[in-house]
């Protein structure tokens, strides 16, 4: 069921299935989880959920010295007809329904932000336009919280936008109702300076199907915790991801499907493209099927591709299982190179270096950019696929 | 009608922190129509000829010309070689994940003819190559190389070879690792091409088995380094009977 490659120098693979009575996803953490940030000890790095992230890049966000300026992001949110779209106060009971703050940074962001945004698709309203909520920094601090919420049987696409400069730790909710459809498009094109910390919480409700599209290329640390947990039986969840890191960039993608009740599926697909010195993606994608989560299906696999030398990838695919009763449990992590050899024979077809690379990357991320669905997001991203591979050569 | 001139061809390859000179004054003209053969045994530079033909950047040439055409071949890059008409099918062709077969093949035609190949006929003509080659279809939608047997890596050469019609083809072991079967496909592949008339053939290989399917106009024996003799088909009969032993050691103290 796991197969892990490993290439030697800059990168590392770890797999693990563990069938265990007591859960490591929940004990790898170094508090439980809390909506308050007291309730978390400051990181010091050897956390084993900070191990891999450069504590002292992360502007204070980490260590309670990152003060909020008033002028760190600006929200925008365009939806259809029919989207009530509300800014609300702390206090309103709509907040924090998805899932609770797992480390210091998200906790963070849930006691500093003064102000929420609630989208709301109401029951059976089916859009065929997309919601955009632009978060567009402009060189502050700031904490964030962003509720998004399907009725029963409500459909709808979610781009969620980030682009600027800002040193940003926010949440954001996705609450599903029964049979609900989601799509939602996160993509983080921050400018080079910029740090994004944030925990993606999805409530899937009984038979809704919750598809996430994380796309990362911009920022200096960027650090996602998408998580995944089921209201009810029949619940489906596909989480893709994308990821261009860039020398010195540090993209982190850390993910979490609970498999807490009968009868749900998952399926997880992450794949990065790496160049430069420096270059740095961590990829952890936790799955636990609980012990009554009986008939789970769920698999998740991350793809790694290493462009040139001195980029480094850490990839930990963690699937915990307490029930044999399951349909299917699977991982796969895999990083290679796009190396010299590759190179020279495409070349020895005839094609020209810069054509070579572009073909490579492209065709690897291809069959994940076909399922955006979003025709102009699908266009940027090839647009900026080609921009980082001219920026390289 | 084109020609590959090689001339004193010397290359070094940088081993162990040492410099060494693996070819030492290689002498060989191809031209349109005809096939050579070039036999020896393992480690005598056979295979150094064709990837420094081909451009690889592991080798170092330190002297001698190429040209094809009167074209300087040393200069050019390695996709600038492949676009002037020279191909090299690989003895082990690298995997490239990620890129179709089929996206491969267009965008490799399309770089070497100079201009995309029209949609409608170009699948006609990769569906009709992949047929003469027993291939299925569903192999046009597989990643290049990945996951291939040996049989399937060598096809997929030879059909590159049908559709890129070069003016000089370098194989280099395509026999190696092919059972009976497979051999003979590969074979009349090759010999498809070679009976338009239009293509110089350069077939490196150890074995004289894959010589009584392509029969080769000429025959040189490759010994430390440089073509030891030439002859006639005759020779590789010779080399069948009693093998490469008289080469070896007259290379072996050098």
């Amino acid at each position: 069921m796991a197969e892990a490659q490993n290439i030697p120098g800059g990168s590392t693979t770890a797999g693990q299935i563990a069938v265990a009575a007591e859960s490591t996803v929940a004990t790898r953490m170094s508090a439980p989880p809390s909506f308050d940030v007291a309730d978390f000890p400051v990181p010091h790095g050897r956390e084993e959920e900070w191990r891999f992230t450069p504590l002292e890049r992360l502007r204070g966000l980490h260590d309670g010295t990152a003060v909020a300026t008033g002028d760190g992001v600006q929200v925008d949110v365009t939806a259809p007809e029919g989207v009530t779209v509300e800014t609300v106060g702390r206090d309103d009971e709509r907040l924090g329904r998805a899932g609770t703050p797992v480390d210091r940074v998200a906790a963070q962001a849930y006691s500093a932000f003064e102000k929420a945004g609630v989208v709301t698709v109401p029951k059976e309203t089916v859009l065929t336009e997309p919601i955009r909520i632009a978060v567009h920094g402009r060189g502050g601090v700031a904490y964030g919280h962003q509720v998004v919420e399907l009725g029963a049987f409500a459909e709808a696409v979610v781009v969620i936008d980030h682009t600027g400069d800002a040193v940003l730790a926010a949440n954001v909710d996705f609450v599903l109702g029964d049979g609900a459809k989601l799509t939602v498009v996160s993509v983080q094109d921050w400018d080079d300076k910029a740090v994004h910390v944030g925990q993606h919480n999805a409530l899937i409700g009984r038979d809704a199907t919750f598809k996430s599209f994380v796309v990362t290329f911009g920022g200096d640390v960027v650090r996602l915790h998408p998580r995944v947990t089921y209201a009810g039986p029949g619940g489906e969840a596909e989480l893709l991801g994308l990821y261009f890191t860039d020398a010195g960039q540090h993209q982190e993608h850390r993910l979490l499907v609970d498999h807490n009740v009968p009868h749900c599926k998952s399926n997880v697909v992450y794949k990065g493209a790496l160049q430069g010195e420096a270059a740095h993606a961590v990829w952890i994608g936790d799955v636990l099927i609980e012990a009554k989560a009986e008939g789970t299906d769920t698999y998740e696999m991350n793809r790694n591709l290493v462009l040139t030398d001195g980029a480094r990838v850490d990839s930990v695919p963690n699937l915990e299982i307490e029930t044999g009763e399951i349909v299917g449990a699977g991982h796969a992590s895999a990083t290679g190179r796009f190396d010299d050899e590759q190179l020279f024979y495409l070349m020895a077809r005839g094609i020209q270096a810069d054509d070579a690379r572009r073909l490579v990357v492209r065709g690897f991320f291809a069959e994940l950019v076909q399922q955006i669905g979003v025709d102009d997001i699908q266009e940027r991203l090839l647009v900026k696929i080609d921009e980082e591979l001219e920026a390289s050569v | 009608m084109a020609t590959l001139e090689i001339h004193d061809l010397h290359v070094t390859v940088e081993a162990d922190n040492a410099t060494k000179e693996i070819l030492k004054g290689v002498d060989l003209t191809v031209k349109q129509g005809e096939t050579h053969a070039i036999m020896g045994p393992n480690g005598s530079g056979k295979s150094t000829l064709a990837y420094s033909l081909a451009g690889h950047p592991k080798y170092t040439i330190t002297g001698g010309t190429v040209t094809l055409d009167g074209e300087d071949v040393l200069e050019m890059s390695v996709d600038e070689r492949a676009r002037a008409g020279l191909f090299l099918a690989m003895q082990y062709p690298v995997e490239v994940p990620g890129v179709s077969v089929s996206n491969f093949l267009r965008t490799s035609a399309t770089a070497v003819r100079g201009e995309a190949p029209k949609l409608r006929l170009w699948v006609k003509e990769v569906k009709e190559a992949m047929e003469r080659l027993n291939m299925d279809p569903s192999f046009a939608e597989r990643n290049v190389n990945e996951g291939f047997s040996g049989g399937e890596k060598k096809r997929h050469e030879i059909l590159q070879l049908e559709l890129l019609k070069p003016k000089i083809a370098i194989l280099d072991e395509t026999d190696s690792g092919l059972d009976v079967d497979a051999l003979r496909v590969v074979s009349e592949g090759v010999n498809r091409v070679r009976d338009t008339g239009e293509v110089g053939t350069l077939l490196i290989t150890h074995y004289t088995r894959i010589l009584r399917y392509i029969k080769p106009d000429h025959v040189h024996v490759f010994a430390n380094g440089r073509i030891a003799e030439s002859g006639g088909a005759e020779l590789a009969d010779q080399l069948e009977a009693e093998g490469y032993d008289k080469y070896v050691k007259g290379g072996a103290s050098a």
